[in-house]
């Protein structure tokens, strides 16, 4: 039997537009194994993205309570909540959001510029990181100098070059080709097989969704269906 | 330092947009460098160290001539080597844009004073002897083409003659350079005999402008200095008396007030820069919002936003700053040339100005970007909101 990575009660998101209130998700309850590979999916405006937001500690919960390794972060400050997503949390978004004037390694260096690591040990991790994901011989190259695929991988190597307690992807195959998606997931794939990574993936793609060990259907910010892989 | 790589790399996000507000930084910062150390010569108080020549004017004003009567008692304070005397002469070479300083002195007394001039013994001797004689600088030779035996028409807007005329003529009999390079620069000059001078005008006979001191010991100017004004102190020809140095700055302090023209003319560069400096920064900031973004939600907490955009700020103040204020050094040699060797001199309290300047502009253009990127919500600027 797993143990509860990611415990989600009673969480709901409303927003305010102008005199509009919407709710986004509605007392929704989930609970993702340590070593799960989850995606989400559901058509735009389902909720997704806002929860995987909730789980990454991007946004908080306008109620309800969501734990990470058995830690609140509903309830966490701004600051305390940046320092536990630079501790547990890797994120990798569908344009990828590198930085364009920093190099690969640099790129992947921005997460433990927040450690006390020694500039050789972050070198280390970062050449290290790139090595995972097959980049070490573009390390001095820059976003623009790399293809998409390639600058998804960077972001995935920035994703895990602070071993983090999971990794949580926005669409990260969304702007990418059949192939390069493929290769892109293959890589998530053997992170969460060989590495053990904790992966919640957002996406509308099938065929991705097929890359992961469980899959999550939402509508109107609400679980609609599971499926154990 | 670790963020340091990080700062330098977002100055250069856009480089045209970065060289622009960096050419833009270092003319400020050259004219604030300049300017300064030109208000700080003009603004400091005489100085005595190392001086020795001074300058005896009338209290009133130096248009205000002075008897010679005073040339004896002058000369019997102790400690002055010799006395000089000169009248600014006011001439016009055949057409106004010609105009070239020309004093009428004494010749044996002024080129005792003025150790600086060389000038051949049978020059000297004519100069001397030569009652419309006149002697011209090398600086003058090489512009005009003067030569030995030349007769130099010269028309005073001050001094009319006796016969009513203002039309002067004199005798080129010497040619004399400096004795350095810093003097030779000073040569565009004319020193003309005062014996036919007095003799000749209209009015203000037996009288100079100026009195030139030198003094046998530099050490004893400050106290030379107040004896000759107390020996004329009450009487009809209070004198002032102060260095050469301070004498000559006194010119161009009839302009007017040197530090408020400085602090206008600064006061309108750095609102300029103010704006274009703070523009760069808010376009700057306003591009990357989704770099910020970015960069909190791998863990950057609000201040450290702040703080990266407040350096990357300072880094582009300082930069243009610090090339500016090195160009100000070489700028202010040149001004010192033209100022007849009054030494601007880029000094450690306008580096002190202006690495505070540097700070203060860095936080004036920084601060509400930076507040703008310690504000952003991260889940808004990731979805472009």
């Amino acid at each position: 039997m797993t143990t509860a990575l990611v415990s989600i009660r009673g969480v709901s998101k409303r927003y305010t537009r102008g005199k509009q209130t919407v709710e986004v998700l509605s007392h929704l309850d989930l609970d993702i194994a340590s070593g799960d590979f989850l995606a989400l999916m559901g058509p735009s405006g389902s909720g997704k993205t806002t929860l995987l937001n909730l789980i990454g500690g991007l946004d908080q919960p306008s109620g309800g309570e969501i734990r990470v390794n058995d830690q609140r972060i509903d309830t966490l400050s701004s600051g305390a909540l940046a320092r536990w997503r630079a501790r547990h949390v890797g994120f990798v978004f569908q344009f990828y959001n590198l930085l364009p004037v920093l190099s690969a390694e640099a790129n992947v260096e921005l997460p433990l510029l927040l450690t006390d690591l020694s500039k050789a040990q972050r070198k280390k991790n970062v050449a290290a990181a790139l090595a995972v994901v097959g980049l070490s011989d573009r390390a001095t190259h820059k976003p623009n100098e790399l293809s998409g695929g390639q600058q998804q991988r960077v972001a995935i190597a920035r994703a895990l070059v602070g071993d983090p307690t999971l990794l949580v992807c926005d669409e990260p195959t969304g702007d990418l080709d059949r192939k390069t998606a493929d290769e892109v997931l293959t890589l998530l794939q053997d992170l969460n097989r060989n590495y053990g990574k904790t992966i919640i993936m957002v996406t509308h793609d099938a065929k991705a969704a097929e890359f992961a060990t469980h899959r999550l259907q939402m509508d109107k910010g609400a679980l609609v269906a599971g499926e154990a892989a | 330092m670790r963020y340091l790589p990080l700062v330098w790399a977002s100055l250069f996000h856009k480089k045209t947009r970065l060289i622009l507000t960096l050419l833009s930084l270092t003319a400020a910062f050259m004219l604030f460098g300049l300017l300064q150390a030109v208000s700080v010569l003009f603004s400091s108080g005489a100085d005595f160290v190392g001086a020795n020549r001074l300058i005896t004017q009338a209290r009133v004003s130096f248009t205000q001539p002075l008897p010679l009567a005073l040339l004896p008692r002058i000369e019997a304070i102790p400690g002055v080597a010799r006395v000089a005397y000169s009248q600014f002469f006011g001439g016009i070479y055949i057409e106004e844009r010609n105009f070239f300083p020309q004093f009428a002195v004494d010749p044996e007394r002024l080129l005792d004073a003025y150790p600086e001039w060389v000038l051949p013994d049978d020059q000297r001797q004519a100069f001397i002897s030569t009652k419309t004689g006149a002697i011209v600088g090398r600086k003058l030779v090489e512009k005009y083409g003067f030569k030995i035996g030349d007769k130099i028409p010269l028309k005073s807007f001050i001094f009319t003659k006796k016969d009513g005329t203002r039309a002067w003529e004199w005798e080129v009999v010497g040619i004399f350079d400096g004795k350095d390079e810093d003097w030779a620069g000073r040569s565009n000059l004319m020193y003309l005999n005062y014996g036919h001078f007095d003799e000749a005008r209209q009015f203000g006979q037996g009288g100079a402008g100026v009195y030139i001191i030198r003094v046998a010991d530099p050490n004893e100017s400050e106290r030379i200095a107040n004896e000759v004004d107390r020996q004329f102190e009450n009487s009809p020809d209070e004198t002032k008396t102060q260095t050469e140095k301070d004498w000559n700055l006194s010119f161009a302090r009839q302009i007017g007030d040197i530090g408020l023209i400085v602090t206008a003319i600064l006061g309108a560069v750095f609102f300029t820069i103010l704006l274009v400096t703070g523009n760069t920064m808010s376009q700057a900031v306003r591009e990357r919002i989704p770099e910020f973004a970015v960069l909190k939600t791998l863990g950057f907490s609000d201040g450290k936003v702040t703080a990266l955009v407040l350096a990357e700020a300072f880094a582009l103040c300082l930069i243009g700053g610090l090339i500016g204020m090195t160009l100000a050094v070489g700028a202010a040699k040149v001004v010192s040339g033209l100022l007849n060797g009054s030494p601007v001199v880029v000094q450690p309290v306008v580096w002190i100005q202006a690495f505070a300047t540097m700070v203060g502009l860095a936080v004036a253009v920084g601060i509400f970007p930076a507040l703008r990127a310690r504000r952003l919500q991260i889940v808004d600027a990731l979805a472009g909101r």
